[in-house]
């Protein structure tokens, strides 16, 4: 099974038509394809990801054309490892959409799924991928389908996204013309074959160039601090599903792109080394860390608290490759699907109390603990992870990542973790004082039993216990996938 | 010592957490899910004494479950000092949990299934912070406790339950991602190695390094073990209902504390690498003016919870004490303060909520002639109080005296002083609450009307301990031999 890198993207984009098709002649049928292309993504993705546990890398040339010259897939560790999070998060945000669109915005629900699955093909493209050039088209495949996504919220949202879509742009650009510096250096875009010629031209100003771009512009993606302006709007005002399938996954697949370039093209000896691009990219996270958590506590609409969690979080990723050493980066990759799970399930609960409560504020939350109770179940738990409370997955990013730190000698980064922690408890056991152990909101009933429906349930659920078992499992994912991934740095 | 392959240490931790769902389950049927709470305690702790004859016998029962951080696994592991904080809090929770009973459902107290639950998980990690046998098995169950008791806390959910649920967690968490630094720190220098009577990381690093490591993990574990001053949280905790005052606070949660700081002063540092980077000076000094301090503050308290909050801040430092000055003699004090503490506090405890209960009363100054009503459960209180101030023949008495020892061991004169002037003061504190009970006269309390049966027999029996263990220390569970087999171990000389 040679072309079993490009699979993914393929069969996504795929039972996109698919669905398209179907939903213009029923609207049930539109919805099934895509939930349809979502699973058989997920078994592809995890039979990727044994196969090349067990058997090593697999590639895949284009056309049949070699590298350099064609366009190469590769599905290693890392990729296999990306890719498993991204399916397995779409296609539940895809099963909860069903509920949740028809709830919110169901005049755009035949739009939505398609666009979701092109989504997904353009993220699952972008780790397969080992063509630098091809990476940027997948990059701006899932960044067009996410602005359409986003904007399909209602009020303020088609204002965010528009917003997105420049910031959005301008970020492709900063990374397509890094890409262009390194083709008229190198002559080449397969990624192996620019890292083997790279060596030479480490003096090169053009390979400067295309370094800060590329990576500026995958830090405006990943919402890097201070890039991260565009994020809470477009958050905030997206429908819940929409949210719940961008989150978990947009800004920590840029974040993958880092990491691919740190690991893969430009190496260690450059970006850490010769330049110290690393070491920006870990005080930027450490800044975002911090101001994005104090923005987190000052917010009152639960949406808009999660969006800056988020930016803070996602800064847990950038500040492990910041630390540029394999404890750090081994926390960065682990926080990916870590947060994605937390993150994922978070969203997930705040489209849940829309549909029953139709509420945002987090003070008209009260009682919502006896209302929603295996909903808030899930919240409380996934809140854990998020604060770091072990046995929970996030515990195990942060406790890498402070490892890490430490081995790095750099305090002021394990000072900033170690802070953060604290200040996400803030915003966190604030939600669940209210939940818990407030008086009754108007519009909360005191009933029990007022869970949303089982099909957006379900994924709430599976998220919550992800997060749990995650955690429990986390020793077998280091070791068998991720110390693999950074074993380049090990040696090195 | 024999290590022996065993499920006991795992089925004590986990026996309360299945117990926990269980009562989730069956919260519409209070009395089913009671029988749940009663069936784990009795459960729990006949698991932990069926695992005392092998510690006696010299074996160290141990199961390795998998691991949690490549190269670090989650293990449990039941050693002299692992079984002797965990046979007193699971004894102790046979009794809190019919008192609680009783207690909740003579207040009519609401949401009484959360509280059961969380009072269950509460008792899986103590147990595991009992037998964890190494740092990071240490301190996630150390981390859940902090989260399990805080649905205790805010009980009530009073603004200023709330209040105190906050700065609860502000306190703790804090003190957790100390200790977090601590542990992971401890890893990075010397390796995920199992606790090891007499430590493990002598020449690990260099004499700076590990003072800062030890101020770390003191900081960490201090802030449970309210260590001033990072005592101000337990005190605003007493908001939380008596039972949890009780066992969590008098016993569970706190003694999580300072029997982290022993482990991490007997089994990580151990004594003469504690000695030598220079941080008992530092430290001791904290627990001494902790002892000083809390009882004065504690002679202040009208409120009977907060003043007997107040005596738990000093009785804690007394065994952070014993453990700092590094003699056997102290070393034997003080671990067996966590026992003979736990079982005098906890009887003071539920004196106060018994009274709460019964009379409505939360003053000291309202407990006037109060005796006359409740002769039984004033009785144990004075009987109690006796042994905290350190009078024999009740058990704070046998502590006290081996502390003593430990001082003029180490030639702390100014420590030995300092111990004597504390039992004044406790004195001081505590013997006018029986003597207003008994011998002041009063309007309101004349008629013989004692608490249900359910909260009293706890209040006798955790009495009848705390005299008994002074008596015969050894009677019961062996907890004395335990102490001497762990100080043994640690100090490598023949103990005391």
């Amino acid at each position: 099974m040679n072309q079993l890198p490009l699979l993914l993207p393929i069969s996504f984009l795929l039972f996109s038509i698919i669905s398209v098709l179907a939903g213009l002649w029923r609207r049930e049928l539109g919805y099934a394809a895509a939930v349809a292309g979502a699973a058989v993504g997920v078994p592809l993705a995890l039979w990727g990801l044994f196969r090349v546990l067990s058997q090593g890398t697999v590639r895949y040339h284009l056309g049949g054309w070699l590298p350099p010259f064609g366009i190469e897939y590769v599905l290693d560790p890392l990729a296999a490892f990306m890719a498993s999070i991204i399916t397995v998060i779409g296609l539940l945000a895809l099963v909860y959409a069903r509920w949740s669109v028809h709830h919110e915005v169901p005049e755009k629900a035949p739009v939505l799924y398609p666009v979701a699955l092109l989504l997904l093909a353009g993220l699952t493209g972008i780790v397969v991928t080992g063509d630098l050039f091809n990476l940027f088209v997948f990059l701006e495949i899932s960044s067009l389908s996410a602005y359409a996504l986003l904007a399909s919220g209602r009020g303020q949202a088609p204002l965010a996204a528009f917003r997105y879509l420049i910031l959005g742009t301008i970020a492709g650009s900063f990374y397509l013309l890094g890409v262009g510096f390194i083709y008229f250096s190198t002559g080449s875009l397969n990624m192996a074959d620019v890292a083997e010629r790279l060596p030479l031209l480490y003096e090169s100003r053009a390979l400067l160039a295309a370094a800060v771009l590329m990576v500026l512009g995958l830090g405006l993606k990943m919402a890097l601090f201070p890039l991260h302006l565009w994020l809470p709007d477009a958050y905030t005002y997206a429908p819940s599903a929409v949210t719940g399938l961008i989150a978990p996954l947009m800004t920590k697949v840029a974040g993958y792109a880092l990491i691919r370039l740190f690991l893969d093209v430009f190496g260690p000896g450059y970006l850490r080394d010769t330049v110290p691009v690393t070491v920006a990219i870990g005080w930027l996270a450490a800044g975002g860390i911090v101001v994005a958590s104090v923005m987190a506590i000052a917010q009152r609409d639960f949406r808009r608290m999660l969006a800056y969690s988020s930016v803070a979080q996602v800064a847990y990723v950038a500040l492990g490759l910041g630390l540029a050493n394999p404890l750090g980066l081994i926390g960065a990759l682990l926080h990916i699907l870590n947060h994605a799970f937390m993150k994922g399930c978070l969203f997930l609960v705040a489209g849940g109390v829309r549909y029953r409560v139709g509420v945002w504020e987090v003070p008209r939350f009260g009682g919502l603990g006896r209302h929603m109770p295996w909903t808030m179940a899930a919240f409380a738990v996934a809140a854990l992870g998020m604060i770091g409370i072990p046995p929970t997955a996030g515990f195990f990013s942060k406790w890498y990542l402070v490892q890490g730190g430490i081995a790095a000698g750099n305090w002021a980064f394990v000072a900033v973790i170690l802070a953060s922690s604290l200040l996400t408890a803030v915003y966190f056991f604030r939600v669940l004082e209210r939940v818990y152990a407030a008086p009754l909101s108007p519009g909360v009933a005191t009933s029990r039993g007022s869970d949303p429906p089982t099909g957006m349930l379900v994924p709430i659920l599976i998220l919550a216990g992800g997060v749990l078992v995650l955690g429990i499992i986390n020793s077998i994912i280091v070791s068998q996938v991720l110390e693999k991934v950074v074993a380049p740095l090990s040696g090195s | 010592m024999d290590t022996l392959v065993s499920i006991g240490p795992l089925a004590a931790v986990a026996v309360s957490l299945l117990a926990a769902g269980l009562i989730v389950l069956s919260g519409g049927r209070p009395n089913l899910r009671e029988g749940w709470t009663i069936l784990a305690a009795l459960a729990k702790f006949g698991i932990t004494l069926s695992l005392l004859p092998r510690v006696l016998a010299g074996q160290t029962p141990q199961i390795t479950l998998f691991e949690i951080s490549p190269g670090i696994a989650l293990a449990l592991r039941a050693d002299s000092l692992g079984m002797l904080f965990a046979l007193s809090a699971s004894f102790l929770w046979v009794l809190t949990s019919l008192y609680s009973i009783g207690y909740m459902r003579g207040l009519g107290e609401h949401k009484q299934t959360r509280y059961f639950a969380s009072f269950a998980v509460c008792m899986s990690a103590t147990i595991g912070i009992a037998f964890a046998a190494n740092l990071l098995t240490l301190f996630l169950f150390y981390e859940v406790l902090t989260i399990a008791t805080y649905p205790l806390v805010v009980h009530k959910e009073t603004p200023e339950a709330m209040a105190a649920g906050r700065k609860y967690l502000a306190y703790l968490l804090t003190g957790g991602v100390v200790l977090l630094l601590a542990v992971a720190w401890s890893v990075a220098i010397g390796g995920s190695r199992d606790f090891a009577p007499g430590g493990f990381l002598s020449g690990a690093a260099g004499h700076r390094v590990l003072l800062a490591l030890f101020l770390l993990f003191f900081l960490g574990f201090g802030v449970k073990g309210a260590v001033m001053p990072f005592h101000s949280w337990l005190p605003s905790a007493m908001v939380a209902p008596t039972p949890v005052s009780a066992l969590l606070h008098a016993v569970a949660v706190v003694k999580a504390g300072v029997f982290g700081i022993a482990r991490v002063v007997g089994f990580v540092f151990g004594p003469e690498l504690a000695r030598d980077i220079g941080a008992v000076p530092i430290v001791s000094v904290l627990a001494a003016a902790t002892i000083l301090l809390s009882s004065l503050l504690a002679l202040r308290q009208d409120n009977l919870k907060l003043r007997l909050a107040y005596s738990t801040v000093g009785h804690l430092s007394y065994i952070v004490l014993g453990v700092l000055l590094l003699s056997p003699s102290a070393w034997s004090g003080g671990l067996f303060h966590i026992v003979t503490h736990g079982a005098m506090k906890i009887t003071l405890f539920f004196v106060a909520g018994a009274i709460y209960v019964k009379a409505h009363v939360e003053k000291v100054s309202e407990l006037n002639g109060l005796g006359r009503q409740m002769p039984i459960t004033l009785g144990v209180f004075a009987l109690a109080s006796l042994g905290l101030a350190g009078l024999p023949p009740v058990a704070g008495f046998l502590s006290k005296w081996y502390l003593a020892q430990g001082t003029v061991e180490t030639g702390e004169m100014v420590f030995l002083s300092l111990l004597l002037l504390s039992g004044l003061l406790n004195a001081a504190y505590l013997f006018p609450i029986a003597i207003r009970a008994f011998l002041l006269p009063s309007e309101r309390f004349r008629r013989f009307d004692e608490a249900p049966w359910l909260i009293l027999a706890p209040v006798v029996l955790a009495g009848a301990l705390a005299l008994l263990l002074g008596l015969a220390p050894n009677a019961l569970f062996h907890f004395f031999t335990l102490v001497s087999r762990t100080v043994a171990g640690v100090m490598g000389a023949g103990g005391v």
